[in-house]
């Protein structure tokens, strides 16, 4: 098939579809080490919720900055960039029907990633970089911190040149006919935002590191470390949104056999992406020197909000090619799509709580936050955490669990045990993550800091009263332990698949739906329909959507009337 | 099917009820646009990053000259600095402290100018809950007003190191 060799091939059991054998190492080395990273993370997540939770208060503050500093990198960075990379890799093969671009350079991007990430890891763990995720300068991690951060890095780059020459071969040998599938599209628009995300984190890390081992004299400048190091932290942020929404389409294609209702719509919406996105690291210097308000409100606004406006495109579409396909299936009324879909597959269930955390939970948030003058009652505060919480937590992570529950089967050949508590998994995950996030909202919305182990500020001299914030702290915690315990369960079930789970080679893999619904599915996907026929139209999502808006205007303008109540400043 | 390649002809324009939707969203976009430039001149709050370049030891400096011209008590072993109403004022983040005490009068714009001596550190001003970045080498001017009279204190909410949870300072406000 395609331009890939017999004996470096085979056809998927369930799926029919080709799966070239080298990328399929690469997807499985990669999702190991991103699932290793989520462990860490999340045992890192238990300690730290149950530190602000008021009523535990576990670690002491240095071991708290040591945990905050190894939970962000692990999961923000690592379990993230890992799955990222899989994702590339399954993007440009299976759904090309082409091979793997270049083995050496898959291990040069698998390598110098784990080199990257054990070294990271070891130099917090030994407490020599506790200098949180963000690292700034003049703060000063020991070497090795910066090193492996740019050799994690450069790892990652490696994987989208391979992902590059894989579309480059792919159309060479023409191996498919017409344009790329819409979720190469997507993965192939996260690449290429990966790309000058990359190049800013090397041109940021590089010098630092530089300054760390004694060679240049200064550190880098406080405000330039500033806006460089957003434009890799904020835009890999948008990394994941766009590998998301890529994961959205293929689950909601997987599991209940929807079509996209326009692809020029959704490619237009990757492309915003593309386009607006790197304006984003303003949104982290809305309060800060040197940057005048007009270069804060013209980057806040990606440029009109068009990257917003891309999310809100994504918000209609991909639950709409639920709904039609529904309606295509037989089920009728205003929300029988979502009543009788199937809840019980973590496929699908996580890919749809995702949907509605990140955009009820992380879109409204992050547009109100990101707001030039809102930004000055927001910034810092445990509203940042509680807005990120329910985009690369709740969103990203969720669906990315999601995956799993199909790339195991369809990768690894081996079908998951203890399916009931798969089945579970997503809600546990994903109302865990929903209340913490809505706890550390509230608490920052009195002002409660993010970063500190606690709220009576360890006894200092005049102590503010944010005793208000207590109840708020505790649903954190509690949220927080639900949420990891949540990822425990799946990293259990996950690595116990992987390595005990019964194999499905030669067969179908183990259906999480009925019968009777994944007949159902597999027909809209084998057969050829037009989800614009007369009679599917969406109008549950419509109705959805609309109490979306509602929700959004009321919380954005709740926000403008808390600013009033602040001093007059400027 | 968003797995398999798109029909040949697959590039339409947006129609039905996704047509619509991409119309109110783009109207939504444009009140969000308008809304900041909009309380830029009609609000009363915003950050318009004023800031001029300074070495570290240099704002200490002038911090030490302010505090010496107004010092007017001391409390905790700091001093409470009570500066000519209106005038420019002075504020350094060091590890771990805000410096020196400010005592301030209800309803008079004072230009506060901050900075860091070390670490980049978080100015948080609680209960109102107003925050506002101090870094190295920058003395950023921040002209407030303060509304209340009280005592109100600054936290430090930009992660700098060991005693970030002990960095606190604060500004009494008298009517």
């Amino acid at each position: 098939m395609g331009n890939m060799k017999a004996e470096r091939m085979r056809v998927c059991a369930t799926t029919g579809l080709p799966v070239c054998l080298s990328a399929e190492l690469f997807i499985k080395l990669n999702a190991v080490f991103g699932v290793v990273s989520l462990l860490i993370g999340a045992v890192a997540a238990i300690l730290l919720a149950l530190t602000r939770w008021e009523a535990v208060a576990l670690l002491d503050p240095i071991d708290y900055y040591m945990v905050i500093s190894l939970h962000g990198l692990n999961m923000l960075i690592f379990w993230i960039l890992f799955m990222e990379m899989a994702i590339l890799y399954f993007a440009s093969t299976t759904l090309l029907n082409s091979r793997n671009f270049n083995n050496a350079l898959s291990w040069g991007q698998f390598g110098l990633m784990l080199i990257g990430m054990v070294m990271v890891n070891y130099s917090v763990l030994a407490g020599r970089a506790s200098v949180t995720m963000t690292s700034y300068v003049p703060l000063r991690a020991e070497q090795e911190f910066y090193l492996g951060m740019i050799l994690f890095a450069v790892g990652a780059l490696l994987g989208t040149a391979n992902f590059f020459g894989g579309l480059y071969i792919a159309k060479r040998d023409k191996t498919y006919k017409g344009a790329i599938p819409l979720v190469v599209f997507g993965a192939l628009a996260a690449a290429i935002i990966a790309v000058f995300t990359i190049v800013h984190g090397a041109i940021v890390l590089i010098p630092t590191w530089l300054w760390s081992l004694g060679v240049l004299e200064n550190p880098p400048d406080a405000v330039w470390y500033r806006l460089i190091w957003w434009a890799l932290g904020h835009c890999s942020q948008q990394i994941n949104v766009c590998a998301m929404v890529a994961v959205w389409y293929f689950l909601a294609t997987l599991t209940t056999g929807a079509k996209p209702l326009n692809q020029t719509v959704c490619r237009f919406a990757f492309l915003l992406y593309i386009l607006f996105i790197n304006l984003a690291s303003a949104h982290h210097l809305l309060v800060d020197p040197a940057v005048s308000a007009g270069w804060k409100m013209w980057n806040t606004s990606y440029a009109l909000y068009l990257a917003v406006m891309a999310s809100m495109i994504h918000g209609f579409t991909v639950p709409a090619s639920v709904e039609v396909a529904g309606r295509k299936k037989g089920i009728g009324g205003l929300f029988g799509w979502l009543t009788k879909a199937p809840w019980k597959d973590p496929g699908f269930s996580a890919f749809f709580l995702s949907l509605v955390i990140f955009g009820f939970g992380g879109g409204i948030t992050g547009v109100t936050l990101g707001t030039h003058q809102i930004n000055i009652i927001a910034h810092n505060t445990l509203r940042i955490p509680g807005h990120f919480h329910v985009t690369v937590a709740g969103g990203t992570t969720l669906a990315f669990m999601g995956l799993a529950y199909y790339v195991v089967p369809l990768i690894f050949r081996r079908d998951y045990s203890f399916k009931a508590f798969a089945r579970l998994q997503p809600y546990i995950f994903g109302f865990g993550i929903s209340l913490m996030a809505i706890g550390m909202t509230l608490a920052g919305s009195l002002g409660v800091p993010r970063r500190h182990p606690d709220i009576d500020f360890t006894g200092a001299r005049v102590v503010a009263d944010l005793g208000d914030a207590a109840p708020f702290l505790a649903m954190l915690g509690i949220g927080g332990v639900i949420a990891a315990t949540g990822a425990l369960i799946f990293v259990l079930l996950t690595v116990h698949a992987v390595f005990l789970g019964k194999s499905n080679k030669g067969r179908a893999m183990d259906s999480w739906q009925t019968p009777e619904q994944s007949k159902l599915t597999a027909n809209l996907i084998s057969t050829k329909w037009s989800p614009n026929e007369p009679g599917l139209k969406p109008k549950g999502t419509v109705v959805l959507t609309f109490i979306f808006l509602a929700s959004f205007a009321v919380y954005y303008f709740a926000n403008w009337k808390a600013l009033i109540d602040v001093w007059p400043v400027k | 099917m968003s797995i398999f390649n798109p029909p040949a002809r697959w590039i339409e324009a947006p129609h039905g009820y996704e047509r619509v939707w991409m119309g109110i969203a783009l109207a939504w976009c444009v009140v969000l646009s308008v809304a900041m430039p909009y309380w830029h001149f009609t609000g009363k709050q915003t950050s318009a990053g004023e800031a001029y370049t300074v070495e570290p030891g240099q704002f200490d400096a002038r911090v030490a000259r302010f505090v010496a011209a107004n010092q007017v008590d001391t409390r905790n072993g700091l001093p409470v600095v009570q500066p000519p109403p209106g005038g420019d004022i002075y504020l350094i983040g060091k590890s771990w402290q805000w410096y020196p005490i400010l005592k301030l009068k209800k309803g008079i714009e004072y230009r506060l100018h901050t900075s860091s001596f070390d670490y980049q550190h978080g100015f948080s001003l609680l209960p109102m809950n107003m925050n506002f970045q101090v870094l190295p080498g920058y003395d950023h001017v921040i002209t407030f007003t303060p509304a209340e009279a009280g005592e109100f204190n600054i936290i430090c909410n930009e992660f700098c190191g060991a005693g970030h949870h002990v960095m606190t300072g604060l500004i009494i406000v008298e009517e």
